[in-house]
């Protein structure tokens, strides 16, 4: 059954609208394909259209288009999307490798460790924890042991949240820290609540800390072929597929980004919302496949 | 060429904005009291946009190193050049070789620096403005420092006139509680009633934690509606699932402290937000600072488009007067 939205306003300029109390993958999926056909109308007044993991907003000019207007353009997006199975999308499919319990993250999060719930272990050994994994090695199994559907960007540029592509009873979820860190190396791997990410720059955070990933998400210079386009790397709807390396491949792969040679392997993906929802890990072999050709 | 011989607290180059990138996470900079810096702008004949000085709390001592035209408004800062005052929201010719520097803070917190023809820093995704978070654009990204040499640009359309001070009823005013208008909103029924209406009704004081990210005022603890928390949201009852935040939007982290979000804040986040500040309110929370006072009042949309239109109209003003 089709639920509507629930829209409110965020002052004169911003129109926000919620899909779900609740993540998942039927709400991210709703919110990609509304903001698509929202962006796909080019309408004049609309400043930024900005999807979000289980709502949206837009930021808008009340100058040169109402919000009546504009909401009767969301309303309409909504109802013309509906109907999943019409829905199809493409993704980008990317490895992203993650050196896990690094020194570098490990360093900031024994710095922080009057901020933690559990002052006497590291972040990955409480996680590990509390998501009922006898070791830390089964814990990461299961970090790396599914996709990751990119379902926002933001907080500061580029920032991924990832939402695992699994069943909800396999999903991991961790709380926040008590009193965020005040630092966190640049491209530490993260996780808070239902989501993954990797901070692009260094600074402040209150994801709990697991590893870090040797390609950037954030280049200011756009150095890297990657970065042509942008100074960011991540777009949502993107599928991140994290990886678990050595200290010997991290290395290696640091030594690409300095020389400038550095790529993130990738393909692409096309699927109707409904296939991922009903077969997760169908979909996830068919996509991986694509990317590891095997 | 203007040479900076001491670069104040935090100056920065800022025009109005970086626009159209919120999505990915860039948020859009730009002069924090866009009203100040727009007058001033004006003062010297420059094109709406072009970029001008940030100046907060203390000035920064400069050195003219050509013959130009500036004008300073904003925040009461007392300026001199070779040791003179000079007018404030009024153009003034200054000479290569003459020196400006500020007398101590008065009132209000941040003033603008226009120069004829705007400063020439890249333009970075359509704007100059620096987000000194990520070091993007501005002046090498980052705030001003002893022997940086700024150039100005040709963003002259008018040619200034001088000897013509803005009226003082188009100044800003500093009251001593600021009445911040917001539309009620996002995820304001997440808030207890009582702890609503206590938002509205509480003289709220500014930490020393306000700066170009965001104010934090303390005042009483809020409570939210308890609940079990929806999938992906986090434990604490002020968590909702991660969305985006509009610029000014207040949050209430843990019921504790409200933070309005402004012009290099984050961009979304897993907090609640309750009520947005109006656009025409923005450069007013701009200008107050610690242990100030200030009070949320609610408007409605229509009230908040209202005074958006007179906002402007109070510029489009100012442009009449100065071309009369």
């Amino acid at each position: 059954m089709h639920m509507e939205p629930r829209y409110t306003y965020g002052g004169d300029e911003f129109l926000f609208a919620e899909l779900a109390e609740e993540m998942s993958l039927e709400a991210n999926f709703r919110v990609s394909a509304i903001t698509q056909h929202l962006k796909n109308k080019e309408l004049s007044g609309v400043v930024d259209i900005c999807p979000a993991n289980a709502s949206y907003m837009v930021r808008f000019n009340p100058d040169v288009l109402s919000a009546e207007k504009l909401l009767a353009e969301m309303q309409n997006s909504d109802r013309t999307t509906s109907q999943s199975s019409r829905v199809h999308l493409s993704a980008r499919v990317v490895d992203v490798p993650i050196l896990f319990e690094d020194p570098w993250t490990r360093e900031a999060l024994m710095k922080a460790r009057d901020r933690h719930q559990a002052p006497d272990s590291t972040d990955i050994e409480y996680a590990a924890d509390i998501n009922g994994y006898a070791t830390k090695e089964d814990f990461i199994q299961a970090l790396v042991g599914a996709p990751y559907l990119v379902s926002m960007t933001g907080f500061v540029p580029g920032l991924p949240w990832c939402f695992q592509i699994t069943p909800r009873n396999r999903q991991i979820e961790v709380p926040k820290y008590v009193r965020p860190r005040t630092y966190t190396p640049e491209r530490a791997f993260g996780f808070g609540g239902a989501f993954a990410c990797i901070y692009p720059v260094q600074g402040a955070g209150g994801y709990q800390l697991f590893g870090i990933a040797p390609g950037p998400i954030f280049d200011r210079e756009q150095r890297l072929p990657d970065f042509k386009e942008s100074m960011v790397f991540p777009q949502p709807g993107d599928i991140f597929n994290y990886r678990a390396i050595t200290m010997e491949e991290y290395e290696a792969l640091r030594a690409q980004v300095e020389q400038g040679n550095f790529q993130y392997r990738m393909t692409s993906v096309e699927f109707h919302p409904d296939e991922v929802i009903s077969d997760p890990e169908g979909f996830s072999r068919r996509a991986l496949g694509g990317l590891y050709g095997d | 060429m203007i040479r900076v011989i001491k670069p104040g607290l935090q100056t920065t180059v800022q025009d109005e904005g970086r626009f159209g990138h919120y999505a990915i996470g860039m948020p859009p900079a730009g002069a924090m009291d866009n009203e100040s810096y727009a007058v001033a702008n004006l003062l010297v004949g420059n094109r709406r946009g072009a970029a001008a000085l940030e100046v907060t709390y203390m000035g920064p001592e400069l050195e003219f190193q050509t013959d130009t035209t500036l004008a300073i408004c904003g925040a009461d800062i007392p300026p001199r050049i070779n040791g003179d005052l000079i007018p404030t929201w009024e153009a003034v010719n200054v000479q290569a070789g003459d020196v400006l520097t500020f007398d101590v803070l008065k009132q209000g917190v941040r003033t603008y620096i226009a120069v004829a023809g705007g400063i020439d820093v890249p333009v970075v995704m359509g704007s100059r403005s620096t987000y000194t978070l990520c070091g993007v654009g501005g002046y090498h990204g980052r705030t001003l420092q002893p022997g940086d040499v700024l150039h100005q640009a040709a963003e002259q359309a008018r040619t200034p006139k001088l000897g013509v001070a803005i009226p003082a009823e188009w100044r800003p005013q500093f009251p001593s509680v600021l009445d911040v208008h917001v539309v009620v909103g996002l995820y304001s029924y997440r808030l207890l009633e009582d702890s609503l209406n206590e938002f509205l009704n509480t003289e709220w004081t500014v930490t020393p934690e306000a700066n170009r990210i965001g104010y934090r005022y303390k005042g009483v603890r809020l409570n939210f509606v308890p609940r079990n928390q929806p999938f992906g949201a986090g434990s604490n009852p002020s968590n909702v699932v991660d969305c985006g935040y509009p610029i000014g939007s207040i949050q209430i982290p843990d019921g504790v402290e409200p933070i309005i979000l402004l012009n290099d804040a984050v961009t979304g986040g897993g907090y609640a937000t309750v009520a947005t500040v109006i656009s025409a309110d923005l450069h007013r929370v701009a200008q107050t600072r610690t242990n100030q006072k200030a009070r949320f009042v609610a408007v409605t949309v229509e009230e908040a488009l209202h005074r958006r239109r007179q906002k402007q109209q109070r510029l489009a003003e100012i442009e009449s007067f100065l071309e009369a």
